[in-house]
């Protein structure tokens, strides 16, 4: 049912689409519906009155954002009809079925007599590419990169030049064979053509390997791979390109041409380097303009790309430098709520791109000049297949040798086999010129025809090779807290044998390397205290942030995520301490750190929906917030200090083992105040409950959740950028034993120091 | 305890070659950094390891020495710490950070894997009771933060306990409110840490050592 309204209203859209590009329909219209009156078409001179066109048809002057606003919107519902349709999705990948579409649409274009539009390189190179090599190297795991950097580099490097030699010198060779027609191909045209169709593309590579979820290694390894060869890829074109007219190419460019890939690939990584420390610097600023961060990220990049592009330099390598190094100082910086946006915008831009360039390179199939020669195309074709698999067996077989973690022959198949073609290849042989090269559209057949075949028959067959073979997939587990703790016990430990061993190895190396960042880089890029925040307790309180918003999302409390440890608690694990030793020191400290903790899991708080907020300015972000916290923590020591002169009210009665509120230590806050008039039952809060002895330091946010109290929040107006105020639910419902907690809770929530004696800091108690 | 006198002679190397593992040419170099640490006398201490100048700024500097000096990782079944240990202990101790050959049985690799995760387990178990108790986590994670000032020393705690929270959930399960953990067992250590390879990250490459370079 959902299908047919879809299907209608893409025919709809279809029809519209065909009808906007013709460019001869839309004088007619004109004409028909100028509206009411005389319409002189003899110009403007003659000065007679018409009556005055209430409605006007004037096309011409949106045409071109209409039609990519068309194109886009077709894109994307393209992308939605797949996946209502549930048995195709599964068997063929998306981009298959995009060039299908692209085809249709193509035909239907020639059908009507129009001309289709063909996927041209300036826009796909400078609006299209983009956005998915951003996203790719935004969200690279950086970890699995470097460990595999060797390998990744001897694949990318020596395996693509090796893929061009082979294919462009025996293509030349077959060439030359009698009864072929081909003799005017040349040598130099040979190799050109070898360099533009050996590298793999890392669009199509992305589009098949995120569906077939494989394991991180060889992900990382392909995708490394496409990633990387753009640099040789670029030399190698514009090497070929350059001297194809002059026909001969000496040792010294040889030579030069070694050297343009050094300043090639190192100066798009210096290049995308140097833009994304400006923007990790100028994100250290954006505190008060929270709104415009996501931008600093996108522009900075692209800037980064434009830049490289323009010395001809490979932007790729510019693209993924800049994401990756502007990074881990950008994400210390700014909100999680501009995080949350530019990750959704890289992913939205990267795959309306995808699914453009998918659908675009159908319709310029249909479009595009075609110079159909069998034995080139098949030739090619094969060669293709033997190049890479010749390149990636001998290549694994000298990197086994140096690697701890094997490739296996499994490992090596879905390597060879994931070399996917695609758009890359297309737009370069597009750019050539036909004047230079008069085999332009045979190149350019042969190519299409490459993409097709890997991008339809590889792409489709992977996933139940895949499953044929049993190759490990992605493991879905999250980072549990103890693996991270052991991660980093484990870099230490390797960095102090190493040091032992005299041996200045790996470890040795990336250790000072995080050394340096910590010390010198950080304090520049990183605002405030973030920079000094080691990467154990930023895991942490990510992992705490993170839990505290499922728990939110979860309705509060209906079902609890599973990371949660929901069936133990503090008590479990916190050794019973005797009930005699109780003394009421013990108490106050354990009250100073109850208090420190409120202050630290600030971030588990629950969030509450905002009334409104200014377009301007955003409410200040929970996270940021708690470390202000945590920096004014000295003022709450000095605050507990003098509640701890009203000690005399408290006793420490024994808990009776069955005491519902007791049992648990409970955690309170109720930090940020939005603004919020209204309680609701339903909000889970954590609550501590200092009287309780068996857990002085326990948390235990998950046991809070199964148990509905009533509570009456004390609303209070603040300002957004008042930052903490601790407000202590009072408690309504209790029974007698309640007394010295309420009493305690009473306390805690007097008002205390008058505000006034805290300039710029936020009053702890309201 | 074996000591070597001057110089070791071949059938000595041939000897550790097959007890560790090491090739005879990792075994000399090996060697040659023991005499250099321990200025050229046959048993090494803790103090000739401490001068180790790079080892300053690790944060479980303590823990790695310790680690040298436990009988657990060189003696089965035996416990305590010793004051001094010769050549053979100390290239015992480094045979635990050697990587698994390539073609190797599921079992074999799965007999490496505990052997690496028992020395990670020791280090940790300072008191030897079996089980690595709150304090002893705390304690770890302290360390991993001690270079980290105050904030560190806070966190720490926190985070020790939700680690140790996860830990049961995961192995122990559902537990009623009076039921106390004791601590984590080695089989529970086994089980949590099942998601990193141990076997191929705990290893450092003794292929290429040249120690006669650096000089301490």
């Amino acid at each position: 049912m959902e299908l047919k309204v879809f299907i209608v209203a893409l025919g709809l859209l279809l029809g519209s689409l065909v009808a906007a590009s013709s460019p001869a329909a839309s004088n007619g219209k004109e004409s028909s519906h100028s509206g009411v009156g005389d319409h002189e078409s003899a110009g403007h001179g003659n000065q007679s009155r018409r009556a005055f066109p209430v409605l006007s048809f004037d096309y011409e002057h949106v045409r071109l954002p209409f039609e990519i606003s068309l194109w886009v919107l077709l894109a994307s519902l393209m992308k939605l009809g797949f996946h209502l349709i549930p048995r195709i999705s599964s068997i063929v990948p998306e981009s298959c079925l995009l060039i299908v579409v692209g085809l249709l649409i193509g035909g239907l274009m020639k059908l009507v007599g129009e001309v289709p539009p063909v996927l041209r390189s300036d826009i796909f190179f400078l609006y299209l590419l983009p956005p998915i090599i951003l996203d790719a190297g935004y969200f690279l795991p950086i970890r699995p990169f470097t460990e595999n950097l060797g390998t990744i580099l001897m694949f990318a490097v020596v395996g693509t030049l090796w893929n061009s030699f082979f294919i462009g010198g025996l293509l030349y060779g077959v060439c030359q064979l009698e009864g072929v027609h081909l003799v005017h191909v040349d040598l130099l045209s040979c190799l050109l053509f070898g360099s533009i169709i050996s590298a793999v593309d890392p669009v199509a590579v992305l589009a098949v390997f995120e569906e077939i979820h494989i394991n991180e290694l060889l992900h990382i390894l392909v995708f490394g791979e496409s990633l990387l060869n753009d640099a040789v890829t670029v030399v190698l074109y514009h090497l070929f390109e350059e001297y194809s007219s002059v026909g001969t190419i000496t040792i010294t460019d040889v030579f030069l041409g070694i050297v343009c890939f050094l300043v090639v690939s190192l100066g798009g990584i210096v290049v995308g380097a140097i833009y994304g420390i400006l923007a990790a610097f100028t994100s250290r600023f954006t505190s008060h303009t929270r709104v415009i961060e996501p931008l600093f990220v996108f522009v900075y990049s692209y800037m980064a790309y434009l830049s490289a592009e323009v010395f001809h330099l490979s932007g790729i390598m510019a693209l993924i430098a800049c994401g990756a190094v502007m990074r881990p100082y950008v994400e210390a910086n700014i909100s999680h709520k501009s995080h949350t946006t530019t990750k959704y915008f890289l992913k939205m831009w990267s795959s309306v791109s995808d699914t453009l360039i998918f659908i675009f390179l159908g319709v310029s199939t249909v479009a595009g000049p075609h110079q159909w020669n069998w034995t080139f195309v098949i030739v090619t074709l094969i060669l293709c297949l033997v190049a890479r698999v010749l390149g990636v067996v001998g290549l694994t077989f000298v990197i086994n040798k140096f690697r701890i973690v094997k490739l296996t022959t499994k490992d090596q198949f879905i390597v060879a086999y994931g070399g996917l073609r695609g758009a890359i290849a297309f737009s370069l042989a597009y750019l050539l010129d036909i004047t230079h090269f008069p085999m332009r559209n045979m190149f350019l057949t042969a190519i299409i025809t490459v993409i097709f075949f890997t991008v339809f028959v590889q792409g489709m067959t992977i996933r139940p090779l895949v499953d044929l073979l049993a190759v490990k997939k992605k493991q879905e587990t999250k980072r549990s807290i103890n693996e991270e703790i052991h991660t980093q016990f484990l870099d230490h430990l390797l960095t102090g044998i190493e040091d032992i061993c005299g041996h200045y190895g790996h470890h040795h190396w990336k250790d000072k390397l995080n050394r340096f960042n910590k010390k010198y880089v950080k304090k520049c890029l990183i605002a405030g205290e973030r920079s000094k925040e080691p990467q154990l307790i930023a895991f942490y309180h990510k992992m705490e942030m993170k839990q505290a918003i499922e728990l939110v999302e979860s309705g509060g409390g209906a079902k609890l995520p599973s990371a949660l440890p929901s069936t133990v608690s503090m008590q479990n694990i916190q050794p019973k301490k005797p009930p005699a030793d109780r003394a009421l020191p013990q108490l106050s400290k354990a009250r100073e750190e109850e208090i420190r903790k409120i202050l630290r899991t600030n971030l588990q708080k629950t969030r509450m929906r905002l009334r409104s907020y200014n377009r301007h300015t955003l409410v200040a972000d929970p996270y940021e917030d708690g470390w202000n916290d945590i920096i004014k923590r000295k003022k709450m020591i000095e605050l507990e200090k003098k509640i701890s002169q009203m000690n005399n009210y408290l006793t420490v009665p024994a808990p009776p083992p069955d005491s519902p509120t007791i049992s648990r230590a409970r955690l309170a806050s109720d930090p940020q105040a939005w603004g919020m008039k209204t309680t609701t039952e339903s909000i889970p809060t954590i609550k501590v409950d200092l009287a309780s002895p068996q857990s002085p330091e326990s948390v235990n946010v998950v046991d809070e959740l199964s148990k509905k109290e009533k509570q009456q929040k004390q609303s209070k107006d603040k300002d957004e950028e008042g930052g903490l105020t601790m407000k202590l639910p009072e408690r309504k419902e209790k029974e007698g034993d309640e007394d010295p907690p309420k009493c305690l809770m009473r306390c805690l929530s007097d008002p205390g120091p008058a505000p006034e004696d805290e300039d710029e800091d936020q009053p702890f108690l309201p | 305890m074996g000591s070597f006198q001057s110089l070791p002679d071949d059938h000595q190397y041939r000897t550790l070659s097959q007890k560790t593992g090491f090739s005879l040419e990792q075994i000399g170099i090996l060697h040659n950094r023991f005499k250099q640490l321990s200025q050229n006398e046959d048993t090494l201490r803790r103090d000739d390891l401490k001068t180790i100048q790079d080892l300053e700024s690790n944060p479980i500097r303590s823990q790695i020495i310790e680690a040298f000096f436990d009988k657990r990782n060189f003696q089965k079944d035996a416990t305590g710490s010793v004051q001094e240990i010769g050549f053979e202990e100390f290239l015992t101790v480094m045979s635990y950070f050697r990587a698994p050959a390539h073609q190797i049985t599921e079992e074999q690799r799965e007999e490496i894997r505990r052997a690496k995760l028992r020395f990670l387990f020791n280090m940790h178990d300072t008191d030897n009771d079996g089980t690595i108790t709150l304090e002893e986590y705390r304690h770890v994670v302290e360390e991993l933060l001690s270079r980290s000032g105050a904030l560190g020393r806070e966190t720490a705690k926190g985070i020790a306990d939700a680690a140790m929270l996860e830990v049961a959930s995961i192995t122990v399960g559902p537990m009623a409110p009076d039921e106390f953990y004791e601590g984590i067992t080695f089989e529970q250590f086994l089980k949590i840490l099942k998601g990193v390879e141990i076997e191929t990250r705990m290893h450092i490459r003794f292929l290429n050592m040249d120690t006669t370079v650096l000089c301490k």
